[in-house]
């Protein structure tokens, strides 16, 4: 049956060529504290746009509510700011009824991990071609400072005067533990590496995990500073890449070996260990991702930033269009007078 | 043997037995062979929420009713002019409802003394007398398909299994229908297995020739066929009517379909049929909690999609966020709610009228939403097109209404070929036009549909208050005011473009009843019935609630007293008594059980005896 959607919308596409990152911005005054984190991730993803070669008409950005949520609003592409949560069960059913579309999510770690947690890790075993933003702060600042699934044991909010005493999630652990296909993990300073990972996950095909520590300045400031700011991050963090030992340190001298399961820190300069017996990233490797995704509250070894995990596998939306081509070229196309009268009918 | 051929106009049949012992198909395949043979026919499945309830139990009854005549029959029956029970427990359990001189076909085999323990029977009722008031049958059913499938190789226990079809064979003869449909139905679902098949015809052929040939059963019944218009007909339950509605109206809007929902008793089959429709293009997700049901079908909908979501009450509650949502972005969406006794998980099979309130009301805000609801089975195909076609032209969420006694029961449904539906006119917004998310048309106040991937039309919805026309975030007091008020209109608008309710008997006078929903069926049979006694009433069945028809108010006003049976506890009376100010008479059953006709009927009596008493 031809619709009215492909006729109409679908079959119509713009040239994506001659794209800038200006054709994605609009004239809304971004209404973020000044230094929020999220004006680096908003302009990295407006820089990379134009590079995806992806009509612009086709991009649609989808949030729940939070800080990170007005994102779609500073978009000048299709943006649906929705409730709280629930931005991913939305998208799902926008990229499953809308393959030909490239749907982004824009999601906090109150509205993804918390009251979106169901649908976040149903999003991510499903494996919809989906690519989720999430804005990292440590804590709920658009309903001004409590703590969040992501706080940290002991951190002082206005919910926990004496210290919060939930534990929090592991982000990328709970994501591969779901299924998804594609975990990574940035901070809002440093650009470059936050462009590197968008386009990362655009290129995805299937679910695509980026979690990015974002500083928010009024309710949180300066949680992640351990490991974002320029002179501290060489030491604490090391980043993942494909193929390459893992190697940190401001001077490069030091690696993580694992021992047995454990991923444990050496020295690379009192000539007891070299660069061949570090760990060796691999993208591809499920049972690596965990253990790395598990190094994040472990306090004796770096902080892993980048692509823990990058595997192939048809996503979901791909799978419901086989299923129907499959029904089509077994069964011919549905003869709706047919099904209307079903196994036993009877003339009068 | 000469026997007597007696003309009835209406029966009343139930077939009953344990869980396992296959009297939905009995039921089924009797109500299915009575529609072929031009009978009207209502129905009504009753089995246990357990799924496998402990054997012989008075819980684990399992019944399927059929009321089958040669003119329109509206309910399942009332009162069971024939009771086939095939144990102890199932004589038990339905006995109060056979009425005297009904006929009691009894299979023996079920009546030892461990069936009579678990029905709480202290002698066996087939043997002390107690059933003198009826045309009991006794036969050994188990025994008799022991003998004629002897020559098989069958286990005893598949043996045993074909009694249904005896006990089916049995009531073809003594309605006087063919066994063809049903030996034609075997073939097809038995024809890989042969033995199988040939055991289950032999039994259905035992069935039929038992009657044939049996000394006691002297008079065989018939009903003629009933003046229906012409056509294909099917049987055809609630859900499957929902299921094969928003198919048609997908293709009616030239629109796909998606539809996004969680399985709940009673709704949980729409949810089935549809997931078989792959092949009309259908997508479907069966989403991790309701709540993604409905917000994944809120994302189909936004991207151009004839979206929906079905469920049951204690859905309704998980999605009324949503709901909410769908309701500022002005955006189409179908939400089939099939009623169940609540609150909370109530009794998950039993029907009851008890979310009106909450389709109406239920949501934060001032959330207008437009609600209708379905009076049968067959029903539920037009009214799910209808609530395809508010939802799309007023772009606007719609909730229709049903409830587990239209879900599960079944009526013949004329089958309308699809070229003779009305199209659903669908139009999305494009650059050749002047474009704002919130422009408006004019006459139905709907907003332009603009989806993703139109080229030249991104822009921003969301679930924050927005300016009109442009729909930019907006805290204005001014424009909040606007907005609720547009919103509101536009459902109210509704009342231009939907018919006008029709009034049944008398003009104006004193008694007039206004029903909704499920309740049609007992309601008009009641009103039927005192009409052609020459008592004077009127009667209004209300399919719209939200909007409601633009004459009601008119209609009512004509009435001296206006009565309301529902299943809840008077919700559309308290409407109506709010919405017309003034007084409305109620009667409230809240036993997750459908009206019976009588009961109306008797209400209706002591109304129009008490005349002026109000
Ligand atoms: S409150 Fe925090 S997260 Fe929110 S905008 Fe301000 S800095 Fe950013």
């Amino acid at each position: 049956m031809r619709n009215i959607l492909e006729d109409i919308v679908i079959n119509h596409v713009s040239d994506p060529a001659g794209l800038t990152p200006k054709d994605f911005k609009n004239e809304l005054d971004v209404r973020w504290c000044a230094g929020c984190g999220g004006y680096s991730i908003l302009s990295q993803v407006q820089r990379i746009m134009p590079t995806l070669g992806i009509p612009k008409e086709k991009i649609t950005f989808v949030s729940g509510i939070g800080c990170s949520s007005r994102f779609p609003y500073y978009m000048d592409v299709y943006g649906f700011h929705s409730i709280h949560g629930r931005a991913l069960a939305i998208a799902s059913g926008l990229k499953i009824a809308r393959p030909d579309l490239s749907v982004w999510i824009a999601t906090g770690d109150g509205d993804c991990m918390s009251i979106g947690g169901n649908h976040f890790i149903h999003a991510c075993r499903r494996n919809v071609d989906l690519n989720i933003l999430m804005f990292n702060n440590e804590i709920y600042s658009l309903t001004k400072g409590q703590y969040s699934p992501l706080s940290r044991p002991g951190q002082k909010t206005k919910t926990s005067p004496m210290g919060v005493l939930d534990d929090p999630f592991n982000p990328a652990a709970l994501a591969l533990g779901s299924g998804a296909t594609f975990v990574a993990r940035g901070y809002d300073k440093d650009p470059k590496m936050l462009q590197y990972l968008f386009e990362r996950a655009a290129q995805h095909k299937g679910i695509a995990f980026v979690e990015i520590y974002a500083n928010c300045v009024i309710f949180n400031d300066g949680a992640f500073d351990n490991y974002t700011e320029k002179d501290k991050r060489a030491e604490t963090t090391v980043w993942l890449e494909h193929g390459k030992p893992l190697i940190f340190g401001t001077n490069n001298d030091k690696g993580v070996i694992l021992d047995g399961f454990t991923p444990r820190v050496v020295s690379l300069s009192d000539g007891k260990y070299s660069a061949n017996d570090l760990i060796v990233h691999n993208e591809h490797d499920s049972t690596l991702a965990f253990i790395l995704a598990n190094m994040t509250y472990n306090e004796d070894v770096p902080r892993p930033i980048g692509v823990f995990q990058a595997i192939a596998r048809p996503s979901y939306e791909e799978k419901v269009e086989w299923q129907i081509n499959d029904a089509i070229t077994k069964y011919g196309e549905g003869d709706l007078n047919a099904l209307m009268r079903g196994d036993e009918y009877w003339e009068i | 043997m000469s026997k007597k051929v007696e003309y009835l106009e209406q029966v009343t049949i139930r077939f009953a037995g344990d869980s396992g012992d296959g009297m939905q198909l009995s039921g089924t395949q009797f109500s299915n062979t009575s529609g072929i043979v031009g009978n009207s026919v209502n129905t009504f499945p009753d089995y246990p929420s357990e799924i496998r309830a402990p054997e012989g139990t008075l819980y684990g009854v399992s019944a399927y009713q059929i009321q089958f005549g040669s003119k329109k029959v509206n309910t399942i029956g009332d009162k069971l002019d024939v009771l086939v029970a095939m144990n102890a427990s199932s004589l038990k359990v339905n006995l109060p409802n056979v009425r005297e001189g009904g006929i009691i076909i009894a299979n023996t085999a079920g009546f030892g003394d461990k069936n009579l323990k678990l029905a709480k029977y202290d002698a066996n009722p087939l043997e002390d007398g107690s059933l003198d008031k009826y045309r009991l049958f006794k036969i050994n059913i188990s025994d008799i398909v022991k003998e004629e499938l002897a020559d098989l190789k069958l286990s005893l226990k598949y043996t045993e299994r074909t009694k249904n079809i005896f006990a089916l064979g049995l009531t073809y003869w003594l309605f006087n229908r063919p066994t063809e449909p049903t030996a034609k139905w075997l073939g097809e679902k038995f024809g890989k297995k042969p033995e199988i098949l040939e055991a289950n015809l032999r039994a259905l052929k035992a069935g039929y020739n038992y009657g044939l040939n049996s000394e006691e059963m002297t008079t065989q019944y018939d009903i003629k066929s009933a003046n229906l218009e012409k056509g294909y007909y099917r049987n055809i339950t609630g859900n499957e009517a929902c299921a094969l509605g928003l198919v048609a109206a997908a293709n009616k809007a030239k629109l796909p379909l998606f539809l996004g929902s969680y399985p709940i008793t009673p709704a949980t089959e729409i949810l089935h049929f549809i997931s078989g429709y792959k092949k009309f293009g259908v997508k479907v997700l069966q989403a991790e909690d309701e709540i993604a049901g409905i917000c994944s079908a809120i994302g189909a909908a936004y991207g151009g999609y004839l979206s929906s979501t079905t469920t049951s009450g204690p859905g309704l509650s998980l999605k009324v966020e949503a709901m909410g949502l769908a309701v500022i972005l002005e955006l189409p969406l179908v939400i089939i709610d099939v009623q169940r006794a609540g609150p909370s998980t109530g009794m998950p099979t039993k029907p009851e009228q008890g979310d009106l309130f909450m389709a109406l009301y239920g949501r934060h805000g001032e959330a207008p939403i437009p609600v209708i609801a379905a009076s049968s089975a067959a029903d539920c195909f037009a009214m799910t097109i209808e609530a395809a076609r508010l939802a799309t032209k007023y772009m606007t969420p719609v909730i229709l209404l049903t409830d587990g006694y239209l879900a599960q029961g079944t009526e013949p449904w004329r089958i309308p070929p699809i070229e003779e539906l009305p199209d659903i006119k669908v139009e999305f917004a494009t650059v050749k036009e002047e474009f704002a998310p919130y422009k408006r048309d004019a006459e139905t106040l709907a907003r332009m549909w603009a989806v993703p991937g139109t080229i030249g039309l991104e822009h921003r919805i969301g679930g924050l208050e927005k300016e009109d026309y442009t729909g930019l975030v907006s805290q204005d007091p001014k424009n909040h005011q606007k907005m609720v008020e547009i919103r509101a209109q536009k459902v109210q608008n509704i009342a231009n473009d939907i018919p006008d309710a029709e009034l049944m008997g008398e003009e104006s006078g004193d008694l007039l009843v206004i029903g909704w929903g499920s309740s049609y069926g007992a309601i008009k049979t009641a009103y039927e019935k005192l009409t052609a006694e020459g008592k004077k009433l009127s009667y209004v069945h209300l399919k719209y609630l939200n909007p409601l028809p633009k004459n009601l108010g008119d209609i009512m006003s004509r009435f001296e007293r206006i009565f309301v049976p529902e299943i809840n506890l008077g919700q559309l009376q308290t409407v109506l008594q709010s919405t017309f100010i003034r007084p409305v008479i109620g009667y409230h059953k809240v036993q997750g059980l459908p009206f019976k006709a009588f009961e109306i009927e008797d209400q209706l009596n002591e109304l129009l005896a008490n005349k002026g008493g109000k």
